[in-house]
Order: structure tokens, then C-alpha cells, then sequence
């Protein structure tokens, strides 16, 4: 299990380093296009087994379609409001060590410009859909872009994604 | 951002990009303010690309408000304090 240790966390109240496993958000955007789901769930799996723990933070449809999928919370941890979210990073009441953003649309560029600027996470683009280039080229903020066009197979993006592997950084 | 939907708003943009609505408030309106992602205008932390412009328009905000399926809006809404408030800011 990979443990992660980052500055300013991980210490006890004797001062004593300890490490904490880290932590991941996934910022859903909006469903309409299906390989959101499918790759999100991908994704959390791969994280959790790198022993980093996610949290998913979409709106009340784009959560809703993965908390039906996954019952028993076989992949899914913690799952939240996105615009709850925003509010804890931008008040430093909680962040994340790594942030993934769902985008297909220009909301989810504006969203993952958000919190490129809030959040001191490393933030990772994932870009599909039918106009996968034009929402790339949109992108003028620092983060590490995973991009395919992807619209009702998700494969051509999991081998985007797995060719990054931000589990394995 | 729950606060928004129980305003009086008007829209004075719909299904915009960021971009466009930036653009729009700049070109429009003579009195604004740039802010950084997550500011505060009243209870809604605003979302965007920075720097986001918020205009004035006498006792009216001008900001913009995204949401993940539906784009940006550009939404106005009258409250002098707030309008004070915002004006108080160093541009």
C-alpha cells in the first residue's frame, strides 16, 4: 500500500511523523455523457488499490449514478455535493492531495480552473467527449491533461488514463 | 451554492461559456471587479476561470453562476449593500 505523508499533515500530538494515506477528489461533471461513470468507478478502484482514498464530489444526478451502480460501496468512499466541496476547499476547512476533473463541456474547464486556484492539490484534467479538443485548448491553468475522445466506450480514455497512471506519481 | 436559487435574480446571460460571459461584463458594464475562484458574493462562492469579473450597475451585482450541466449565467441581482460592499473593494 502506498502511504503518503503530505507537508503539514501526518502529526501526532506528541509531533511525532506519521504517515496518513493520501487523498484524492473527483469532481464529477455534469453525466449526459455515459463514460463519466464508467471511467470515474475505474478510476476510484485504481486509487483505492494504490492506497489513496477518493472522494467523489459530482452534482445530485452525476452522484447518484454511481452510488446506484456500486451498493455496497465495493469502490465508492466518500461521495459529496460538488458545490459543498468548493465551499470546504475555499474555506481550508478541508483539501486533497490530488484532484481529478471530469470535463466534456466548457462548465467543467471553468470548474477545473476552480480549483486549480482554490485547492493546493495536483489537479489532473480528464477530457472527453465529442469536442475533446476544443475544451482542451481551453485549458491555460497548471495540470496534467488525460484526454480522449470518448463518448459511449470508455476504453480509448482508460488507455489514456492508464498511460498516465496518476496513481502510480 | 444554494443560496442563488432563492433570489431575485434576473438572467441576463444563459448557457454561455465563461468566456463569453467575462467578455460580456467587460464590455457592458463600465464598473467591475476582478475576484479570484471560491470569493464570496453574497452566500455563493463564485466558480470560474480568473480572474472573474463581477460588474456594478447601481444597486445591482452582476456575477456569473455555472453549473455542471447547464454552463454559465450571468445573473443580476439588486442589493445595495452587497453592491457597497463589492465598490469598497480595491480594484
Amino acid at each position: 500500500m502506498k502511504l503518503y505523508q503530505s507537508e503539514g499533515m501526518g502529526k501526532s500530538v506528541t509531533g511525532e511523523p506519521t504517515t496518513q494515506p493520501a487523498t484524492a477528489l473527483l469532481v464529477l461533471g455534469c453525466p449526459q455523457v455515459p463514460v463519466q461513470t464508467s471511467i470515474a468507478l475505474y478510476l476510484i478502484n485504481r486509487l483505492k488499490k494504490a492506497g489513496i482514498v477518493p472522494t467523489v464530489a459530482g452534482n445530485k444526478a452525476a452522484n447518484t449514478l454511481l452510488v446506484v451502480a456500486d451498493p455496497e460501496r465495493h469502490y465508492l468512499g466518500e461521495v459529496m455535493d460538488l458545490d459543498r466541496a468548493v465551499v470546504q476547499i475555499t474555506e481550508k476547512k478541508r483539501d486533497f492531495d490530488c484532484c481529478f476533473v471530469f470535463i466534456h463541456n466548457d462548465a467543467g474547464v471553468t470548474y477545473a480552473g476552480t480549483m486549480s486556484a482554490i485547492s493546493k492539490a495536483k489537479v489532473y484534467t480528464i477530457i472527453y467527449g465529442e469536442h475533446y479538443e476544443d475544451l482542451q485548448k481551453q485549458i491555460d491553468f497548471p495540470c496534467t491533461t488525460i484526454a480522449a475522445k470518448a463518448v459511449h466506450n470508455p476504453l480509448p480514455l482508460k488507455k489514456a488514463l492508464d498511460e498516465v497512471a496518476p496513481w502510480v506519481a | 451554492m444554494g443560496c442563488v436559487e432563492s433570489m431575485n435574480y434576473e438572467i441576463v446571460l444563459r448557457d454561455a461559456t465563461f468566456k463569453e460571459s467575462r467578455d460580456y461584463i467587460k464590455k457592458t458594464y463600465a464598473e467591475f471587479r476582478d475576484v479570484l475562484p471560491g470569493f464570496k458574493v453574497f452566500d455563493t462562492h463564485v466558480i470560474g476561470l480568473p480572474p472573474i469579473a463581477i460588474a456594478l450597475d447601481g444597486d445591482f451585482v452582476i456575477f456569473p453562476f455555472t453549473k455542471p450541466c447547464h454552463g454559465t449565467f450571468l445573473l443580476r441581482v439588486e442589493d445595495k449593500n452587497e453592491a457597497a460592499r463589492l465598490r469598497a473593494l480595491k480594484k
